[in-house]
C-alpha cells in the first residue's frame, strides 16, 4: 500500500513583491485560481502523484480581531503557502519536483524573503521550509492517483459494456453478468487497452509502526488517567469561565471578500477551502488546541480513512497547522459540491466535531463545554468561517469531476470484477453499483 | 443598527402571528382566485411611488367573512428600495443575495444552473440592469376580473410612478396540474403558525416548518433569529411604525412578517419532453408513462411511487398518500428513483438516517458508524431547506397527446414563486445542491430529470442521463435527455410586512426628487 503524505510548505513573501507574485500564480490558472495542468510555471500534469496542490497567500486580514481580546495584534507578514497531497514520500516528491521545475520554482520563490533565483540549493530551500502539520485527513488511505485514474478508466469501459450485455436476459442474473464484464476486461488486460495496476505492499515495518502507534496512543492516555482526572476539573472550570467572557464575532464579510471567494468556488465538482484565524490568546487555548488536534490526527490515522470523516463523506483531503508559534491556524480542505452545502453538512452534522477544534480561534461563536453551542448558531458560524476564509491563487486537482464517492464506487466495482469468491448479496450490491 | 444576541427559544412563549401585519400570500395561495398577473415596475418617480405604494389595497393574510374577490400583494428588489430612498446602511442589513440579486454575479448563475441557453443574458427579463424590476405586484382575481382590478389598480398616480417592464406576466391557478400533465403543489412545509413546535427536539421528517423559515422576526429551524434589518428609532424616526424585535426589543424590526420571494419565469417544452419519452420508449404508451413517472416520482394523477409512510404502512387515504411518505424505506431509489424531481426537491431526510432512535445509536451516528450501504447519510437534514412554494402557471395545459401533435407551440410554463427567510440556506440551496447538482445522493452525470440544463460538467462529461436503480443488476439509464425546461427571467424580492411597507415608503429629509 502506498501512503499518501502531505506536503505544507511556507514562506514569508518579500513585501515588494506580492502583487507580481499574485499575477505570476495567476498566470498558472486557466479559470479564478483553478490551475490549468499544463501551465509553464509547474506543469502539474506531469506529476503522477499529486492528487491536489495549490498555491495560497496567507494574509491575516482579520488579525484586528485581536483587539476583541483588549490586546495588540502581532504582526503577520503576507506568507505564501504550498500545499499538495501525494503519493509516497515528501523527499522524493520534493527531489522530483526541483527536476521537473527547478526554473518554475525559482521564479515563484524568489519573490520569497531569504531566496533569490540563483539560489545554489533549493531542494535543501524547500526542506528548510517545510512545516508539519498537526493533524491530516485522507479520504481513503493507499488509493493512489494512478489507481484512481485506471479504476475509472475501468468504470467508464463498463459502463460503456452494459447496454449491449443487458439486452441479454441472462445477464440479468448478476453472476452471468459479472462474468461477461471479467471475460470483456480481461481481453482487453491483454491487449492492452487498460491497465489495473496491483497495488505495491506495505514494508512490513511501517504495519508493524502503524499498529504500535493505534494500540500505544491510548495505553499511554490510560497510564496518565490519574493526571488527566486531576487537571480535568480545574481544566473545565477555566473553560467554562473562559467560554462564558470570550468575545464573539459580529460582524459580516463584506460583499468584496465573499466575491473574490466565490468567484473560483464551482468551477469544479470539488471545491477548495483555506482558513485562516488566530487561536485566542493565552496557553490554555494555545495547549488545548494541541492536544485537540493531536486527538483529531489520532482519529483520521486509525479510524477515518476509509471514505468519512464521522458523517462527512466529501472530503478528499485535509489538514490542520499551527503557525506562528502555535498562535495561529491554517485549515486547508478539498471538498465535493459548493461552498454553502459544505457548511450546511458540517453544521448539520459534525457541529461538535468544528466546534472541537475551531472555537479555539477568535470570534467563534459561544460554545459549551466545547462542543455545544458554536457552529449550531448557523449565521454567526458561517460569517466567523466566511470571514477567515481566504482564496487560493492557483489550485490543482488530478481527476476534475469525480468526487470521492465515486472513487469509493469505483473501487468497488474493480474489487467486485476481480474478487475470487462474492456471497449472493454482496455480488446483487456489486451489480448496482455498476 | 445590530444583530443583537443570539436567543434560543422556547416554544409555547409567543404570541399568535400578527395576520393583520402579514402580506396574504405567506398564508394563502389565493387559489380561489383564478385569475393573476405579476406586474414588473421600475419607479421613475420616488414621490409618486411612494404616495401610490401607501395607499395601495395590499391583502393581508387576515382571515374575512367572505374570501376576497381580488387580492393584491407587493415586493421590491434591492434596486427597488434604493430607487425608494431607503438608506444603503438599512439596505446593507438584508439577505446578501437578495442585494446582489439573482443574476448579480456569475458565481451565482453556475450555482443555480442558470448557464446555457437560461444564462441571465439571454432571460426576457431581470438579466441586466435596464430590465430588472424594482417592484414586483401580484394580482389575483375572480374569473374574468382581472382587467378590472389592474384598472382600478392603473391610476394617475402609478402611471407616473411606475414604468411597466415587458409585458405583465400573466397566469391562472390553471386547475392542478402543471404542463408535463402532472398534478403538482402537493408537497408543501406546513409553517408552525402557533409556534409551538420545539425545531430541535423534532428531528425526523416532518411537514410542519418553524415559522421563522417563512417569515422573518420569527424563531427559525434553528432555533434563532435569521438577521434581517433592525432599525434604532432613536436615530430614524420613521421606524417607530415598526414593531420591536423579538430578541432585541430595544431595535425596531424591519423584517418581521416579512419574507423573501423567488420569482422564476421557466419556460416548458412539453412537445418535447413527450416526444423524447415517446422516442425512449419506442412509442410504447405504458412504458412512456412508466418512465415520466420515474422521472418525477409520482404518476400523473400524483400518486407517490414511493408507498410507505414513515412507519412503512401504506395509508389507506389517497389524498394522505400523496404527501405522507418518506423514502425511508427505498434508500437505494429502487421503488422510486434517486434522481426523481420529487426525490431532489425534497429528500424528506431527518437529521440522522432511520433507525437512530436510541441514545447511544445516535452517538454511534455522530461518529459516522454503523455504515449499512454505500450513499446512505450523504443527504440529510431536509429541515432546513424546505422552501413554500406560491408559482403558477401560464399557458395552456396540454394533455401528453396534443403535446406529442405539437401542433400549439405557444410559450408555456411556470412562474415559480417561492418563499423563504434565507435565500442561500432554502432556495439556492435546494437549486444548487439538490436539482442540479449532478452529484446527488451519490448519482453521477444526471441533474434533475425535469429541470437539468443538460450542459456538460466541467471536465467535459455528459451530464444528460437519467438512472433507474433495479434490486440486482445495474441501474436503467437513459441519456441524451435534451433539456426540457429554460429559464426567461428571474429575481429575488423582498415582501414585506405591511407596517414595514409603511416605513419603506417613508419620504426622507434631504432627498431632492
Amino acid at each position: 500500500m502506498t501512503d499518501q503524505s502531505t506536503v505544507t510548505l511556507f514562506a514569508r513573501i518579500a513585501p515588494a513583491k506580492l502583487d507580481a507574485l499574485r499575477t505570476l500564480l495567476a498566470t498558472m490558472t486557466a479559470a479564478p485560481g483553478l490551475a490549468d495542468p499544463h501551465n509553464a510555471v509547474i506543469p502539474f500534469y506531469q506529476f503522477q502523484q499529486i492528487h491536489m496542490a495549490r498555491f495560497t497567500i496567507l494574509e491575516a486580514l482579520t488579525n484586528d480581531d485581536m483587539r476583541l481580546h483588549g490586546r495588540a495584534p502581532r504582526p503577520w507578514p503576507p506568507t505564501l503557502a504550498f500545499v499538495a497531497d501525494i503519493d509516497g514520500p515528501v523527499d522524493v516528491f520534493l527531489a522530483e519536483l526541483c527536476i521537473r521545475c527547478d526554473a518554475g520554482l525559482r521564479q515563484i520563490f524568489s519573490h520569497c524573503l531569504g531566496f533569490r533565483s540563483t539560489h545554489p540549493h533549493l531542494l535543501q530551500w524547500l526542506h528548510e521550509h517545510l512545516e508539519p502539520a498537526q493533524a491530516t485527513y485522507t479520504n481513503w488511505r493507499g488509493r493512489t492517483v494512478l489507481q484512481v485514474r485506471q479504476e475509472q478508466t475501468l468504470s467508464a469501459t463498463i459502463r460503456q459494456a452494459l447496454p449491449d450485455l443487458m439486452q441479454q436476459p441472462a445477464n440479468r442474473n448478476p453472476n452471468a453478468l459479472r462474468q461477461q464484464l471479467r471475460a470483456h476486461i480481461e481481453a482487453l488486460q491483454n491487449n492492452g487497452e487498460i491497465e489495473l495496476s496491483a497495488p505495491q505492499a506495505a514494508p512490513i515495518g511501517r504495519v508493524l509502526r502503524r499498529w504500535l502507534h493505534a494500540i500505544g496512543i491510548p495505553l499511554l492516555l490510560l497510564a496518565l488517567l490519574p493526571i488527566a482526572l486531576i487537571v480535568a476539573i480545574p481544566w473545565l472550570i477555566w473553560l467554562r469561565y473562559l467560554e462564558r467572557s470570550d468575545p464573539e464575532n459580529t460582524e459580516r464579510p463584506s460583499a468584496d471578500h465573499l466575491d473574490r471567494l466565490v468567484a473560483q468556488e464551482d468551477l469544479n465538482v470539488t471545491n477548495h477551502f483555506n482558513v485562516f484565524g488566530q487561536v485566542k490568546p493565552g496557553l490554555f487555548r494555545r495547549l488545548t488546541i494541541r492536544a485537540l488536534l493531536c486527538l483529531l490526527n489520532y482519529a483520521a490515522q486509525h479510524i477515518y480513512h476509509r471514505g468519512y470523516l464521522t458523517r462527512i463523506q466529501t472530503i478528499h483531503f485535509a489538514r490542520w497547522v499551527l503557525m506562528d508559534k502555535g498562535r495561529r491556524v491554517y485549515f486547508a480542505s478539498n471538498y465535493d459540491g459548493s461552498a454553502e452545502s459544505y457548511m450546511d453538512d458540517f453544521i448539520n452534522k459534525v457541529a461538535w466535531g468544528l466546534n472541537l477544534v475551531f472555537s479555539n480561534g477568535i470570534g467563534y461563536p459561544r460554545t459549551r463545554f466545547l462542543i455545544l453551542g458554536g457552529a449550531e448558531y448557523e449565521q454567526r458560524y458561517k460569517a466567523t468561517l466566511r470571514r477567515n476564509q481566504l482564496p487560493s491563487e492557483c489550485w490543482y486537482k488530478a481527476y476534475p469531476g469525480l468526487t470521492a464517492v465515486e472513487l469509493a464506487r469505483n473501487a468497488r466495482i474493480r474489487d467486485g470484477l476481480f474478487a475470487r469468491h462474492l456471497s449472493q448479496r454482496a455480488l446483487r450490491q456489486w451489480a448496482q453499483d455498476l | 443598527m445590530g444583530t443583537g444576541p443570539v436567543s434560543t427559544t422556547r416554544p409555547g412563549l409567543h404570541a399568535a402571528p400578527e395576520y393583520d401585519d402579514i402580506q396574504g400570500l405567506v398564508r394563502y395561495g389565493h387559489g380561489h382566485l383564478s385569475d393573476s398577473c405579476f406586474l414588473l415596475l421600475q419607479i421613475q418617480q420616488a414621490d409618486a411611488a411612494r404616495q401610490w405604494l401607501e395607499a395601495a389595497p395590499v391583502t393581508s393574510a387576515a382571515t374575512s367573512e367572505s374570501p376576497p374577490d381580488f387580492a393584491l400583494q407587493v415586493a421590491f428588489s434591492a434596486p427597488g428600495l434604493i430607487a425608494l430612498g431607503v438608506p444603503e446602511s438599512v439596505i446593507a442589513e438584508f439577505d446578501l443575495p437578495w442585494q446582489q440579486g439573482m443574476s448579480g454575479n456569475s458565481g451565482r448563475s453556475r450555482r443555480l444552473g442558470d448557464v446555457g441557453a437560461s444564462d441571465p443574458t439571454h432571460w426576457d427579463w431581470g438579466g441586466e440592469s435596464a430590465t430588472a424590476p424594482h417592484v414586483l405586484l401580484l394580482l389575483y382575481s375572480q374569473r374574468g376580473r382581472l382587467a378590472e382590478f389592474q384598472a382600478s389598480l392603473q391610476d394617475e398616480v402609478f402611471d407616473t410612478a411606475f414604468l411597466l417592464v415587458g409585458d405583465a406576466l400573466t397566469a391562472s391557478a390553471g386547475g392542478m396540474r402543471e404542463h408535463f400533465a402532472f398534478v403538482d403543489g402537493i408537497s408543501q412545509p406546513a409553517p408552525d403558525w402557533e409556534q409551538k413546535l420545539d425545531p430541535v427536539s423534532e428531528r425526523d421528517y416532518r411537514h410542519q416548518m418553524a415559522l421563522g423559515e417563512l417569515l422573518l422576526g420569527y424563531a427559525n429551524e434553528y432555533g434563532q433569529y435569521t438577521a434581517r434589518p433592525l432599525v434604532d428609532a432613536s436615530h430614524d424616526p420613521a421606524a417607530t411604525v415598526l414593531p420591536p424585535a423579538a430578541e432585541s426589543p430595544h431595535y425596531r424590526d424591519l423584517g418581521r412578517n416579512g419574507s423573501y420571494l423567488v420569482l422564476r419565469q421557466l419556460e416548458q417544452n412539453p412537445h418535447l419532453f413527450w416526444s423524447t419519452l415517446n422516442h425512449l420508449a419506442q412509442g410504447d404508451e405504458q412504458r412512456r408513462d412508466e418512465l415520466a413517472a420515474a422521472m418525477v416520482g409520482r404518476q400523473r394523477d400524483g400518486t407517490p411511487l414511493e408507498p410507505f409512510d414513515q412507519q412503512g404502512n401504506t395509508p389507506p387515504d389517497s389524498r394522505q398518500r400523496a404527501n405522507d411518505f418518506t423514502f425511508n424505506g427505498d434508500p437505494l431509489g429502487q421503488v422510486c428513483p434517486l434522481g426523481a424531481h420529487i426525490r431532489r426537491a425534497n429528500p424528506r431526510t431527518g437529521d440522522f438516517p432511520p433507525g437512530a432512535n436510541t441514545l447511544l445509536k445516535r452517538l454511534l451516528r455522530q461518529l459516522g458508524f454503523p455504515r449499512r450501504h454505500p450513499g446512505e447519510d450523504l443527504i440529510a437534514s431536509t429541515r432546513f431547506h424546505r422552501i413554500l412554494r406560491r408559482g403558477r402557471v401560464y399557458g395552456d395545459v396540454l394533455s401528453p397527446e396534443a403535446a406529442l401533435a405539437g401542433t400549439d407551440n405557444t410559450p408555456r410554463g411556470l412562474h415559480f414563486i417561492c418563499l423563504g427567510t434565507d435565500l442561500a440556506r432554502q432556495f439556492e440551496f435546494v437549486q444548487n445542491a439538490w436539482i442540479a447538482s449532478a452529484h446527488f445522493a451519490g448519482l453521477g452525470g444526471e441533474s434533475d430529470p425535469l429541470l437539468g440544463t443538460r450542459e456538460p460538467l466541467p471536465g467535459g462529461e455528459a451530464n444528460d442521463s437519467f438512472s433507474l436503480p433495479r434490486e440486482g443488476c445495474p441501474a436503467h439509464r437513459v441519456s441524451g435527455l435534451p433539456r426540457f425546461v429554460t429559464l426567461r427571467g428571474g429575481g429575488y424580492f423582498f415582501l414585506p410586512g405591511l407596517r414595514a411597507l409603511r416605513y419603506l415608503c417613508t419620504r426622507r429629509d434631504g432627498e431632492n426628487h
